[in-house]
């Protein structure tokens, strides 16, 4: 009978006694229950969402055709990639400054690097309401200049996240390496540019990650930065929460989900499971 | 092998310190600077803000209102931290001593909603616990269920169901907040108990003792790093959260972000906004200190 014969459960496996699988699966379940059930109901053909009158795709429809909705989610991909870009640069520079240099006042510059990641949201939402308007950051600029605001700001919150990464992949750098690019006559920029960013990499996948979908995530400090006239696709789904409860919600939030979900997809094809687990 | 000295290349120590400290100074230190400024100013006019040195904005947060919604912050943040440590430890646990094969994968599973958006997780479990929403429909199901078994015994069936308020409350806020900050807790203490020597486990189950005793005197203690971390990364988000307390609470379930933010909306009170942000801030700082002043303590000894 081989198929009912099954190892004894070892004292240490304790995610196969029966308990544990309970709680796991239970737990999996709080997580992800309400996120399908809004991602089903985003097909249901009713407008009070709660029975299930028949399979519609009417509000995805409407969602891509509310042009506010498509404008701001436009502006949130922008602000995101643009973000990603610049927080990775800054990202793994100040990592690379942090890691090969011993300077005066190193242990208050790598504190205050790492205070983005600590403040509260609403701080440097505030802080960023007040700081562009102490500028007179003009505000009627054109597409995408009129991003330029919120863009720095989520620069701002992004790229400790990449320093972050990055500096405890760097922490596994066996520096011979440099020496001997240098022995071989490599200069600064060759070496960072044949040997450091290589062995960055990893690192930097992860962080460009995490530094996209925490500016597509945000939405207190965009709340504060954004002027009349340019909206993020956070902000709109929250006045559209806020004011009317439509499906065109759930559409809406169910593009974003597997936009999610692709981007791991992707991650996940680059880098493996396995790696992308162990970068958190 | 040690770091350089800065002196000794001082073209790239430029090219890296620069930008760096640079953009920390313009875009983070100055507009922090601004809203410490503004927490000593006070209106005058409906625009006009005079910097004159004023303490009256702290003042006024020592209001017993205000006091009150602080006190009431730290509470939610506190019960929603310990909730979070109770439902996340068994399943660190649990991911720590999977096969190989499962453990990536039940990671990914905690993380997935943490990279899914806020706002829609918060919007999805509001569509969960509304009036009309599956939760209620779940306990109507176990109400008629019970009612039905009440009549099978021969008792008074219960009386109609009521739908029950479960959004617009605490309830709903301190559910809201677990639901979102969750995997905050789980990946910090599973880095801690991955760490854990398991020989250790492995002597005190041979040595006799049960499994909840081998977890509480040998596993907790050990992990006692990863559990306040995981704490604290929990903790400070938990309790400067906006758009949960918005969103699913109810008029009396404000927390701090919510009072500051009407500040610079709807009250229009900069510099009393700025003093509450900064109150905020400090806060965050005393808890990272005593966290770290705990650190400190058996090197002392």
């Amino acid at each position: 009978m081989a198929l009912f014969r099954r190892t004894p459960i070892a004292p240490l496996e304790y995610s196969r006694t029966l308990w544990m699988r309970l709680w796991v699966g239970l737990v999996m379940l709080f997580l992800y229950a309400p996120l399908f059930v809004l991602m089903i109901f985003s097909f249901n053909d009713s407008k009070r969402n709660v029975v299930w009158r028949g399979f519609t795709t009417k509000y995805y429809e409407k969602a891509l055709g509310n042009d506010q909705l498509v404008e701001a989610l436009v502006n949130s991909l922008t602000i995101a990639a643009l973000a990603t870009i610049v927080s990775l640069m800054l990202g793994a520079v100040a990592a690379v400054m942090l890691w090969r240099f011993r300077f005066p006042l190193k242990g208050a510059i790598d504190g205050t690097i790492s205070l983005p990641i600590i403040v509260p949201e609403i701080c440097m939402g505030v802080a960023f309401l007040m700081f562009f308007a102490a500028i007179g950051w003009p505000t009627d600029l054109v597409w995408p200049f009129n991003l330029g605001a919120i863009t720095i700001a989520h620069i701002t919150f992004c790229f400790p996240f990449v320093t972050m990464v990055v500096r405890s992949r760097l922490a596994t750098f066996n520096r011979e390496q440099e020496e001997a690019a240098k022995d071989l006559g490599a200069g600064e920029w060759a070496v960072f540019r044949d040997v450091l960013i290589p062995h960055m990499k990893p690192a930097l996948v992860a962080g460009a990650l995490l530094s996209f979908t925490l500016s597509l995530d945000d939405f207190v400090i965009t709340y504060f930065t954004s002027g009349p006239d340019t909206i993020t696709f956070p902000v709109k789904v929250y006045s559209m929460v806020r004011f009317s409860v439509t499906p065109e919600v759930n559409a809406a939030s169910t593009i974003l989900i597997i936009l999610t979900i692709v981007l791991t997809a992707v991650a996940l094809k680059l880098q493996g499971v396995k790696a992308i687990a162990e970068t958190h | 092998m040690a770091e350089q000295d800065w002196k000794s290349n001082k073209r790239v120590f430029a090219a890296v310190s620069l930008p760096t400290i640079l953009w920390v100074l313009l875009f983070f230190l100055i507009p922090m600077a601004i809203v410490w400024v503004y927490s000593f100013g006070e209106n005058r006019g409906l625009t006009d803000i005079e910097f004159s040195g004023t303490l009256e904005n702290y003042k006024r947060a020592t209001e017993w209102l205000y006091v009150t919604i602080f006190g009431k912050s730290f509470a939610v943040a506190a019960l929603v931290t310990l909730i979070c440590l109770i439902i996340g430890f068994p399943v660190a646990m649990a991911i720590t001593f999977a096969s190989e094969k499962w453990r990536p994968w039940l990671l990914l599973g905690i993380m997935l909603p943490f990279w899914t958006n806020l706002l829609i997780r918060t919007y999805a479990l509001m569509m969960l616990l509304g009036t009309q929403g599956y939760a209620n429909k779940g306990l109507e199901t176990l109400w008629g269920g019970a009612s039905w078994f009440r009549t099978l015994v021969g008792m008074q069936p219960l009386p109609t169901w009521e739908p029950v308020q479960l959004l617009f409350n605490n309830f709903a806020v301190v559910f809201g907040l677990v639901y979102v900050h969750l995997p905050f807790m789980v990946l910090p203490l599973y880095a801690a108990l991955d760490r854990l020597d398991r020989s250790l486990i492995e002597a005190s189950l041979d040595l006799g003792a049960g499994h909840f005793r081998t977890i509480m005197r040998i596993v907790v203690p050990l992990a006692a790093p990863g559990i306040i971390a995981g704490v604290m990364i929990t903790l400070i988000p938990a309790l400067g959260a906006y758009l949960t307390p918005d969103l699913m609470g109810g008029t009396d379930s404000q927390m701090i972000a919510n009072v500051i933010e009407r500040q610079f909306k709807k009250a229009n009170d900069w510099p009393f906004g700025a003093a509450l942000s900064f109150l905020l801030i400090y806060a965050m700082f005393i808890l990272i200190a005593l966290q770290a002043m705990r650190k400190k303590v058996p090197e002392v000894h």
